[in-house]
Parts: structure tokens; sequence; C-alpha cells
């Protein structure tokens, strides 16, 4: 079970947090135009990368925010846990 | 039966309190403090089950969970509990265990046919043999190797036992406590760190108990209780025995399984049978030790063959002989400490060397003690089917290749060292690679991956006074870096003996013309040949041998096995330990029950069970429940020998006719809140939300972002800057959680804020044509008209004397209300619409009714919004506005969402208006055309119309709109059912909505 330091809540175990997908993925913004190709991207497509990945999480059992982690899928090490507006 | 085998004096168990036990419907005696094991061995029984391929006959090989094959079945309290060893089972007065894997008994084992049978069943027989023809697989094999294999049988019944979790966090745990567990225990305690030190046994100290040491004045024993005792009355140490820590996980999570009450007669009141313990520390100290390696040689199963160091310990703690002629066959110095303790309690063993010329301390010991000695010397095999008679035994030449000078002796048991095997496996489970150590022959940890650090013989050292040094060092070191601080422990002084080294040899050669088996992996019954055999076919890597010899995949996870055949394999292959590698190790260490696993959450325990204010109400009116994802909800109410049907039918008919009253508390509720409200109401709905005036509700429908309909529901606007918002039962925690997701990390600038608000209201839904003549004498202040409140209109109430919150909306598409309360007013609420509505005939309707009413109405839910659907599906394109963006609507012109024969909502009426068409059946053309049959869709939801009296469904179907008025089948191959049926509008009641707006 992994520890997860949620930067709001501090250290808490992996069964507070529901996970939340790649956390580089963008929006496009609304009343813009998207190629067919951008949307199925934002929507369906994902790298699943062996190693580091920013991943989304909330910590849907403390404080409800969606934060983002920096781990690797591999050795699951956590290397930073972020706020949802901070940047790596 | 006397216990033969028992000494005099000696051991560590209460010789005072005799108790008395059956194995196998014989009663037996023994003493507090054995295990199931030493009981046996002292009473003279050392058959006690069968092997699992070749039901040969078994008997114990060690003393505790180094134990591969003496598994007994348990019945304490009248609860069945298979696959426990023998050997590290506790006594306890009245208990009663059998033997496994084998009938009609251990004495008379059909199944050991399998054992003349053996050609047939060489490595890999399970893929060969049973290949072919497929239907014998059914049939024949596959009913007979599921009688035939596995240890015991699980109860089919419900486990009556309690099972508890427990989560623990601490800056060192330490598994297990032989000299470096509680050497590095006591230095981190003292630095006052926050300790749990876990042992696997009944008893502390590990190898202290045994061995002939001393520490500082005191001999190992003594050392080891004082310690223990000092830790015990420390309040930063937890200590634990009958504990197995078995799991190592992620983030230094380990997992421990405590043995609460199984050395009991029955679990005590307030006390779990076993509790799981997740751990999760800053820093891990293994110190599981090490066991002993086995010596390769015919017949190395037969009962009465076991480790040296398990006779050792049967002498020392238990007070117990496992022979009266011992053999003690060893290619190390420890055979020689079991020959000696032999010995000294007036037995005279034989001790056989495989070495040519060893010398040492306690060699001279044995010599000095005139102990038979043999150097260059093997057992070749064991002689003796049901218990060791005797034993072939032969001079071995320098190269280890030649037997010679072969002769029979007798004896009754053979004790056999091939050295030491560290268990490394909490470090390999932790991501540690591990690495050879030529010296002893075995792997260790090598490089960490997580916080973990492995001490004394599991690390390969096994002088105590190293190992002592290093977890003093090690505690404390480690220990400070978490405290800051530091506590000076002076290392005692060691006296132990000094080993010569080990030979490196273990598997004895096969005399000329002789075949016996020699096995390896003493529970999955692999031996020699099948390796060879193995390797033959081509298996190279050692996952692949594993995998088709099964070698070292029991649940002993090849403890005592893995080291030799992986020796075997290096020597056939000529390549060196190192380069075979080691399988994986993976958790559990030992097997753990099921109900440990699951812990409390069994039953109605295994999710909350939520119940609505008015519950009790309900159950006092006959309500009969029905879950609701973690909901109870009335199903129906109950009215003498009515069934769900009858019952349904009339509170449906009621409500259509009359008024009727349903709990709606469990929607999902959410409060919105800010500014930007309406414009992220605008972004999430499908429909407009910008104009709604204050005071006024709106039905909508938000997506997900491929186009699929996530939920629906009513939001009203309370005031300028407030929101309320209901979802379905069922998505209320994802629907939140899509909203927080917008809210925090798509659109920050959005200045608005939510929250869940479920629990806070309770929920009425008054329906039926005289529903507002229940609520104009429930507010008789209010001006409730169709002009005063209209559809969908909101305006707050005083119900006498309780504030109330009042929604036109409607789900059952007559004229309806929905009264709000604060949860505590709920039951009141609820009383007062019972009581007033009395005079316009009011019944309360479950949700068997309420499905009733939506269907007929083709009003959609969670079967119809099933994940798969887009709004057009569902008919609900009109809400989907062109004009602006909102989540989701750049995936609605994809070419498949907007083919012209898109799947739509319709009606399905039966044409007999007599059968009732099940759920789930697929809608077709052709009843009779060639499976497969193509499917134009599927019915979502069936109910009987209570407008109609007769049975109504909705279903999803390919090209809807141009299918109505068409003759169709629905086909449930489920129900075995084939009904013509005539495809209707999915609104069959009150096409225009006029009810709802009257
Ligand atoms: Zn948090």
């Amino acid at each position: 079970m992994l520890h997860i330091k949620c930067p709001h809540c501090g250290l808490r175990s992996q069964n507070e947090f529901s996970y939340g997908g790649d956390a580089t993925v963008k929006r496009p913004e609304l009343n813009k135009e998207v190629s067919d190709k951008d949307w199925d991207n934002f929507v369906y497509l994902r790298k699943s990368p062996r190693g580091k990945h920013l991943e989304l999480w909330q910590h849907i059992s403390g404080c409800r925010q969606w934060i983002k982690v920096e781990r690797d899928t591999l050795t699951h090490e956590i290397f930073k846990t972020l706020k949802a507006n901070e940047e790596v | 039966m006397s216990e033969k085998f028992r000494l005099d004096k000696g051991g560590l168990i209460n010789r005072n309190k005799k108790i008395s036990f059956k194995f196998n419907g014989k009663k037996y005696s023994g003493y507090e403090g054995d295990t199931l094991a030493s009981a046996l061995i002292a009473n003279g029984v050392h058959l006690v089950g069968r092997s699992f391929k070749y039901h040969r006959p078994r008997g114990f090989f060690g003393a505790g969970v180094d134990e591969p094959y003496a598994i007994v079945q348990m019945n304490r309290n009248n609860e069945v509990d298979p696959n426990v060893r023998a050997t590290e089972q506790e006594l306890f007065e009245g208990l009663e265990a059998k033997s496994v894997n084998c009938w009609p008994n251990v004495d008379f084992d059909i199944g050991a046919i399998n054992n003349f049978l053996g050609k047939f069943f060489p490595a890999g027989f399970y893929y060969k043999t049973f290949m072919w023809p497929k239907s014998f697989w059914y049939k024949v094999y596959e009913p007979i190797i599921r009688k035939a294999a596995g240890f015991g049988a699980a109860s089919i019944k419900h486990d009556k036992e309690r099972y508890e979790h427990k989560y623990e966090y601490c800056d060192l745990l330490i598994t297990g406590s032989g000299p470096s567990g509680l050497a590095s225990a006591y230095a981190a305690a003292k630095n006052g760190a926050k300790v749990i030190l876990a042992e696997d046994k009944s008893r502390f100290g590990g190898s202290l108990l045994t061995s002939e040491v001393t520490i500082g004045n005191q001999n190992g024993k003594e050392w080891a209780e004082k310690i223990i005792t000092e830790l015990k009355s420390m309040p930063n140490v937890i200590v634990k025995n009958r504990s197995q820590v078995f799991g190592y996980y992620d983030h230094n999570m380990l997992v421990m399984s405590e043995r609460v009450s199984d050395h009991l007669p029955k679990t005590e009141k307030y006390t779990p049978k076993q509790r799981l313990w997740y751990i999760r520390a800053k820093e891990v100290i293994i110190s599981s030790g090490s066991i002993e390696r086995p010596l390769v040689f015919g017949n190395n199963d037969t009962p009465g063959v076991m480790l040296s160091s398990a006779a050792k310990e049967y002498l020392k703690v238990y007070g117990v002989l496992v022979g009266k002629k011992p053999l003690v066959f060893t290619n190390n110095d420890s055979g020689y400490e079991t020959a000696i303790e032999f010995k000294k309690n007036g037995i005279d063993p034989i001790v056989l060397d495989t070495r040519k010329n060893p010398n040492s301390e306690i060699i001279k010991e044995a010599k000095d003690l005139n102990i038979n000695i043999k150097f260059s010397y093997v057992v070749v095999a064991a002689k003796g089917y049901k218990k060791v008679k005797s034993a072939d035994i032969a001079k071995i030449s320098d190269d280890k290749k030649k037997l010679s000078n072969i002769e029979n002796i007798g004896c009754d048991c053979i004790c056999v060292s091939g050295f030491w095997t560290p268990t490394i496996h909490l470090a390999s489970q932790s991501g540690n690679k591990t690495k050879f150590k030529d010296e002893i022959d075995a792997f260790i940890p090598s490089q960490s991956k997580q916080k973990e650090t492995t001490l004394g013989s599991a690390n390969g050292i096994f002088t105590l006074e190293e190992t002592l040094k290093t977890s003093f060092e090690k505690g404390s070191e480690l220990s400070k870096q978490i405290t800051n601080k530091e506590n000076k422990i002076a290392v005692p002084a060691v006296v132990e003996k000094k080993s010569s080294n080990h030979d490196k040899f273990w598997c004895v050669p096969l005399p000329e013309r002789k075949n016996y088996k020699r096995f390896l992996d003493f529970q999955n019954d692999v031996s020699v040949s099948d390796i060879q055999l193995a390797l033959r076919e081509g298996y190279r890597s050692i996952e692949h041998v594993k995998r088709y010899t099964t070698l070292g995949m029991a649940t002993d996870q090849g403890r005592t096995s893995n080291l030799n055949g992986l020796q075997l394999v290096s020597d056939i292959e000529n390549k060196v330990v190192p380069q075979v590698g080691h399988t994986t190790f993976r958790p559990p260490y030992s097997p753990v029950s099921i109900g440990a696993i699951v812990g409390r959450e069994i039953g109605k325990h295994s999710k909350p069970t939520r119940k609505s204010p008015m519950h009790y109400w309900h159950e006092k009116n006959n309500a009969v429940f029905v879950d609701a994802g973690v909901w109870l909800r009335p199903r129906y109410y109950k009215q003498g020998n009515e069934n769900l049907f009858e019952a349904s039918k009339r509170e449906a008919k009621n409500v259509r006719q009359n008024v009727g009253v349903c709990d709606v508390t469990t929607l999902g509720k959410i409060d919105i809140k800010g500014p930007d409200s309406a414009e992220f109401l605008n972004r999430v709905y499908t429909n407009a939300w910008l104009k709604l005036p204050v005071g006024k509700a709106r039905y909508g429908v938000m997506l997900r972002e491929d186009g699929i309909v996530m939920d629906d529901g009513t939001t009203t606007r309370i005031s300028e800057n407030h929101y309320h918002m209901t979802t379905t039962t069922a998505q209320a925690a994802n629907v939140l959680s899509h909203l927080e997701y917008y809210l925090q990390l798509v659109w920050p600038e959005l200045n608005v804020n939510v929250v869940s608000s479920t629990e806070q209201w309770a929920g009425a839904a008054i329906a039926g044509p005289k529903s507002r003549d229940v609520l104009q004498k429930l507010f008789p202040k209010l001006d409730v008209s169709n002009n005063g409140l209209p559809f969908m209109g909101y305006m707050e109430g005083n119900l006498f004397g309780v504030n109330a919150k009042i929604f036109r909306i409607s789900f059952s598409g007559e004229l309806a209300y929905e009264v709000n309360v604060e949860s505590d007013n709920g039951n009141f609420m609820w009383e007062k619409i019972i009581e007033i509505g009395k005079e316009f005939n009011i019944q309360p309707y479950g949700t068997e009714a309420l499905s009733t009413l939506r269907i007929e109405m083709g009003h959609v839910a969670g079967s119809e919004l099933d994940g798969r659907t887009i709004p057009y599906d569902n008919s609900l394109e009109g809400l989907v506005s062109k004009k602006k963006d909102f989540i989701g609507k750049r995936s609605l012109i994809k070419a498949a969402y907007v083919s012209p024969d898109r799947q739509k909502i319709v009606g399905v009426v039966p044409l007999d208006k007599k059968t009732t068409i099940p759920e789930g059946s697929y809608i077709v053309k052709d009843a009779k055309a060639k499976l497969p049959n193509p499917k134009l869709g599927h019915v979502s939801a069936s109910c009987w119309s209570v407008e109609y009296d007769n049975p109504f469904s909705l279903a999803i179907i390919k090209d809807g709109k141009n299918m109505i008025g068409q003759k169709l089948f629905a086909l449930s191959p489920l129900k075995n059912k084939t009904i013509p049926v005539e495809i209707v509008s999915s609104h069959y009641v009150d096409p225009k909505g006029e009810r709802v707006r009257s």
C-alpha cells in the first residue's frame, strides 16, 4: 500500500486516495475549435510509461483535494507531491 | 498410550500440566507448552500424512515454520481449520486433528498407488498427461485431480470466528526475536524509538533457546529472557509472539498475522481468533534467522528423516527424543550439536560426516564423548516404509562421485544437516535483489530498495559474537536517526564454539542399479529425476523449471528445498548457482487464513449500511427493504398476504389515482455556492443554466468528456449565488469528485465551492393528483396553487415549526412535490404527511412502485444511463444546447454518435399483453434466425403498467426512432423465453406531460 504525502494533510495511506490518471493531460479550452485528432488524444489516448509518471490523485477520504503525484510506475517510488495549482 | 519418547526431565514445557488430545480419533497426552508435533513424537507417532503427488507416508521434518509436510486438519470448537502445520499448532486440552491427503486413512491410502505408477507422473505431468483427449479433462481427470490435490478441505460452513484488522505505525519493526532481533530491538528501544518486535513462535529467543552459548555471565536462554522482560516493560515497545510478518509491501508497509487464539481450546469473548496487522514502519530490521538445509539421498522423505536442528529443538525445548537409535548425517558442524545433545541424554548416535578430515572444537568434544563418527560417509538411502528402520550407508570418494562399502545399519531416525539457508523472503519481497555468498553457498540480501536492514544469520552471519555486535550497532544507528537520542550500550562478551567449514556437497549419487526417489521439494513431491527430466526437455530458466516441475511452489515457498534445487540445476548445467539465480519470493511467507485477510469486512459488515431518518417508521409499517447502493430503501409496504407484485401494483395505482409518498432521502445532494456557480453549471450540464431565475429548478443532464451520459437530476437556484443540486443515489460520490476535478484542476479561476449535503436533508416525494391538497394542508399559509408554485418552482415554508424546502418536481410523471427538511426532522415530517394525507387516501410507496411509475412515463434512470448511452439514445437530445460549450460536447459529433440508425429508447409491449419481458432480453427481428442472432438492442427495464394493466418495458434498440409500430421479438435465453412484442413510444403514459403541469 502506497504512502502518499498529501500537500495539505501530510503522509496518508493509499486507501484514503483515489487515482485520477495522467496529470499532464490538458483539457482543450472551451468554445475553441479542436481537431478530431486532438480531441481523441485528450479523451482516449494515454501513455503508459514505465518509470516516472506525473499523475493525479484525489484525497477522497481526507481534504478532498486533487493533488499531483510524481511516481515511478515500476518501483512505486514517489518523488514528490504537489498541490493542484503547482507545476513540477 | 504412554509417552515413550519423552525424557524424564528437561525442556521448556510445563510438566505440571498434562493435556489430552486426539489425533486421527486416537487419544494421546502431552504437556502444556507442547506443539501437536512434539506431543505426537513423544508418543512415538511419526506418520502424520501422505505426500501431495505420490501419497507417500510423511512424518515430521522440521519443528516450526520450516515444516514442509506435517500438515493437519484441525477441528477446534466445531470449526474446521485446514492446512495447519502440526509443528506450529500449540497443544491445548481437547485438541482434535486429523491427517490430510489420504483416503481412506493415513495407514492405508489408496492414492499411494501413484507411488508405484511413478513413471506416469513425471515432471510436467499435468501438462502432458491430461491434455488429450479434451473431453476427458472435464469428466475424468479434473474431478480426480480436484479430489487428490491440496492439503485438507475447507469448511463450507460460515466461519463463526471473529478476525480483526489493526493498523499500526512505528519507528522500527523487527521481525524475529533471535539474538539479532533482541539486540537491535533493545538498542533501538533504549534510544527511545517506537519499536514493534514480532516473533512467529510462542517463545521468544530463536536460536538462543537451543544453542550452547554464554552472553555476559548468562547462558543464551537466560539472556534472551532478561532482554524480553525489559522490552515488555518499556512503554515505547510492542512485543508480540505468535505473530508472523508475512508480507513486505510498498513504502515500508508490512503485514503481520497474529494467531491470537489458535493455541486456546476456544476463542474468548471480545478477542479475535486472529488479528491482521498493517504496520507502516520507518525502518525494518529483518532478523528472521536461517533454516537448516536438507541433504538429498534415497527415500529422504521417509518418516523419521528430519532436520538435525529440529531434532535438537525437540530435545531441548520439549524434552522429546525423535528416536532412540539416531543417525546424524551432516556436511558441517551443526550435526554434532544434535549428536552431543543425544549423547548427553543417554542415547548413542552415529554421525556420518561427508567431510574427509574436519577439525574443530565441537568435533573434538564429540570425539571426547566417544560418539561414533564416520568421516567421508553418506546415507545412500533410508529404509522402511512408514518409519525409518535402517539406512544404507556408504563411503564416498573424495570427488564425491563414487560410493563404496555399502552396508545397512539399523536406526530409527536420520537427522540431516546440509548447513544453513538465510531466510531472505522479506528482504526479497521488499525489492532487494539479493546476492550469492560463496562461503555459505546461499543467497543473502544486497542492495536495499526500501528502508530495510537484514541482520544476523538471515544476513549470512553465523557467529553469535558478530551477530550481537552488528545488531546492537544497527539498532542504535537506525533509531538514532529517528529519535536523535543515543544511549550507548556495551556489547556483552560472548562464549561460543568456533566452527570448521561446511562441505559443498548436498546430493548423494545413486548407487548402481538403484533408482531411489531423492526428494528436493518435500511438499510438492519434486525429486532429482524430475529436475533432470525438465532440463533434458529443454527448460533452462529457473523460473520455467519451477513452473514445469512445481519446485518451490507449495505453501512452504521452497523454504527447505530451493537451494538444493538450484544447486542441482547448476551442477547439471555446469553453471554456478548465482548464474542460475533464484525464483521470486512472493508474499505470504507462510499461509494466512482467508478469515484473517477478510477481517471484519464480511456479510453486513462488508460495507456500511445507510438508513434514512424515516427508516424505523418504514420498519414498523411492514416495509420490505432492498439494497440501493449502500442504502436500505423500502421496496414495498406489505399489506396482509400481498406479494411484491401485488403490493407494488397497489402502491403505484394509488399514486396515479390519489396520492402517495416516497422516501427520497437517498438522492445525492450537493450544495453549490459562489458568484460563478451559474457559469459552472452551464459548463457541467448539457442545457442552458445562465438564465435560471432564483426560486426555480431545472432538470439537467451531465456528460463525461467522451459524450456518455454520466448522471441526471434537478438543480434549484436557492438564491443568487446558491444552488442545490440533486444526483442519482448511485452516482452521488462520483458526481461530487467530477465537480471537484473541474473546479480544482481545469477551471480554478471559477469562484465556486461544492460540498455534499446528502446527509443534511431528509426528503419525501408526494405524488399524485391529490398531492396539492396534501401540500396545502401541510403549509396552510403558502400559496401552492399552480400559479403560486408552478411546475419546477421552489419555495421555502414552515412545516409545523420546522423549516422546509419545497420543490415542485416529478419523477412519477404525476403532479408531485418534494419536501426536504433537516435530517433530524425527517421522521416528524413523514408522520405529518401520513397523518394529513389520510383523508386523501395517501399510501407510502417503495422503490418497486417508483420504478413502475417512471418506466411507464419513459423517464430514464440508472438502467438506461448505464455508462454506454449518449443523450440521443435516451431521447434527451432536446436538452443538448447547440449554442454553448459544455463537458463532453465535442464528442457528440463522432460518426457513431450521429449515425442515422443510432440506437434509441423505445417502449416494448408484449403482443399477448400478459407476458412480462425479463430485463436484459434481446430484441431481434427474427426469433428463429441462425445463431448468433443479430440483436437490435436490449430491454433495460420492465414493469406492469398500472395505467393500461399490461406489461410494459423500455428498450434501447438500433434505429429505435424508425422502429415504432414494428412487430419484433424479445429473447431471453436465460429464462428460455421468446416473446412476440410491439415497439411503441417510450412515453407510454401522458406523452405530452400534461399531468406534471396540472
Ligand atoms: Zn489531504
